[in-house]
């Protein structure tokens, strides 16, 4: 196993008085693809979300417990926003590229940075773009409209603007749910491209898509007081294989969710 | 049942037709009001186009009446453009603070009470200008007049905010949270998100907002007609008093000769305020409904 990125303890996190998550501990892998699986509403986002400390976007939600990010928790308040979410990029569900040009898109991160020099930005940005398998695709029409593209094309662009910030971490929040499958199929190509240079933890409702691409998968599922909990954790061959709680093999058996 | 929604169908595109063809009426009445500028040989010798646009003064009572229409436009630009600089400011930093950075119970106590604002009469506005925003613009300035194109201009920035400002917050709210999300987790901070993400995006709604601030300000009447001095005169400085072209029309039309010269011209001078301002709220349309398709990722 390779060392641990991302390691997750005793994270609960409430939305009012409302637990919506229950005491995840977890360790995430470097250089590889976790999945979150598990029905709607069991808190996948929201353990997503706490990664890159999204969650505090939202009025009245408080997170406790602990998330080391190189051993070094990034719930202290010490810790600077900007450089926890460069570090820790975020792929969303709905491709939602900026009313901008496609080289606009890419360079914002650099911009919001304060990168002024042309050419290390046009050096970045065409980078980002054919790690993301989409400058072929756009090489000619860079100052075009990214809403003219098609909505893979738009995903794969959403992830170029995050490679172009380098980060370590890539969080994707069912990143191909709204995509026909040949785009879908693009993204999971990109995906295992990418885990050789990044870490990435996926949430997904697709099961044939974690257990295609993921390394490691997660099952979440919520409790009788609707908060979401981890039921079971390891390697992806094995949990869809031979899972060890009757719960996850209930799910990927399909008999809920 | 069939019937019944037939009859309402019926009913509410009745009234619907109703408020177009007033529209549409006023238009024609004006405009027709207004042709024997152009056809009636004993009204062109006193008012036609060369005399409203190339001469210089706006006289209409005496022995040799003029019809000038540029001190008028001088002084209606003055106003709108004194209240633009004051109002736009004003209402763009209060949308931006109430959509992007307020907590939601402040917004919701500070929207109303600038949309309370358009509840005020005019008459009350022109009143409280009259009698307060003069005597500040004197102190400050110094000037002999009190009443002049800065004292209207400030009052009809009261006119201009909230429908400035309602207009420009719906812009910056209709930006998806989703665009909002994606900058800040690229390392954007809510200010460089405000700025690089949300008011481009915005921009044309914002726009749109400035633009009916700018009609209402040029059709607004009562408040220019009590605080703008009422002179109509060409200078340069906006701390002159100034005539505009509705205080003109609202001043004179009720003392005029029926088909007078004079009459023909002050509906000329009502058909071009309601082209200017028809033009200026139609791009305004045009502007927000861009905005939302492209928002909305149609293009």
């Amino acid at each position: 196993m390779n060392n641990i990125k991302i390691s997750v303890k005793n994270l609960n996190i409430y939305y009012g008085n409302f637990l919506a998550l229950k005491d995840i501990t977890l360790d995430i892998p470097e250089k590889s693809i976790t999945a979150i699986i598990g029905p709607s509403g069991c808190g996948k986002s929201t353990f997503l979300r706490a990664l890159n400390r999204m969650n505090e976007l939202l009025p009245n939600v408080r997170t406790e417990g602990k998330v080391l990010l190189d051993g070094q928790n990034i719930y202290e308040p010490n810790i600077d926003l900007v450089t926890l979410r460069r570090k820790v990029g975020m792929v969303f569900q709905r491709p939602n590229p900026f009313p901008k040009s496609i080289f606009e898109n890419v360079a914002f991160g650099l911009r919001i940075q304060g990168i002024k020099d042309k050419e290390q930005i046009e050096e970045i940005v065409e980078l980002s773009l054919r790690r993301a398998a989409l400058w072929d695709e756009v090489k000619n029409k860079l100052h075009k409209s990214a809403l003219e593209l098609s909505g893979g094309q738009q995903q794969r662009l959403c992830i170029a603007r995050v490679l172009a910030v380098q980060p370590e971490v890539i969080l994707m929040d069912e990143p191909a749910s709204a995509l026909d499958p040949i785009a879908t199929l693009r993204i999971e190509d990109l995906m295992r491209e990418l885990k050789e240079e990044y870490t990435i933890v996926i949430v997904t409702h697709n099961m044939q898509q974690a257990a295609r691409v993921s390394d490691f998968t997660a099952f979440f599922l919520t409790d009788e007081n609707r908060a979401g909990m981890l039921i079971e954790y390891g390697n992806t061959s094995e949990i869809f294989t031979m899972p060890r709680d009757p719960r996850t093999e209930g799910y990927i058996t399909g008999r809920y969710g | 049942m069939e019937a019944k929604e037939r009859i309402a169908y019926i009913v509410v595109s009745l009234l619907a037709s109703v408020a177009i063809v007033s529209v549409i009426l006023i238009f024609v009445f004006i405009a027709k009001e207004s042709l024997p500028v152009f056809f009636n040989p004993e009204i062109k010798k006193e008012a036609n186009l060369r005399i409203f646009f190339l001469t210089r003064d706006w006289q209409p009572i005496g022995l040799e009446p003029k019809y000038s229409f540029l001190p008028l436009i001088v002084g209606t630009l003055k106003v709108t453009l004194v209240a633009i600089v004051v109002a736009l400011p004003l209402s763009l930093g209060s949308a931006i603070f109430t959509a992007e950075f307020a907590p939601r119970r402040l917004r919701e106590i500070i929207k109303p009470i600038i949309e309370l604002f358009s509840a005020i009469p005019s008459v009350v506005l022109g009143f409280f200008a009259l009698m307060v925003i003069a005597s500040w613009v004197q102190d400050i300035f110094h000037t002999s007049s009190r009443l002049n194109a800065v004292t209207a201009g400030f009052a009809l920035a009261f006119a201009v905010i909230p429908i400035t400002y309602t207009i420009c917050e719906d812009a910056l709210n209709t930006v998806p949270r989703e665009l909002k999300e994606a900058s800040i987790a690229l390392g954007a901070t809510k200010w460089q998100t405000t700025i690089k993400v949300v008011l481009p995006s915005a921009s044309g709604g914002i726009f749109a907002g400035i633009m009916l601030g700018l009609a209402r300000a040029m059709g607004e009447t009562m408040i220019v007609l009590m605080v703008s001095g009422n002179a109509a005169q060409i200078t340069w400085s906006f701390l002159d008093s100034v005539r505009t072209i509705p205080a003109t029309i609202a001043a004179e039309m009720g003392e005029v000769a029926f088909g007078s010269a004079h009459y023909v011209t002050l509906f000329f001078l009502g058909l071009l305020l309601f082209s200017i301002t028809f033009i200026i709220n139609y791009i305004a349309s045009i502007l927000l409904e861009r905005t939302q398709k492209r928002l909305r990722g149609e293009r």
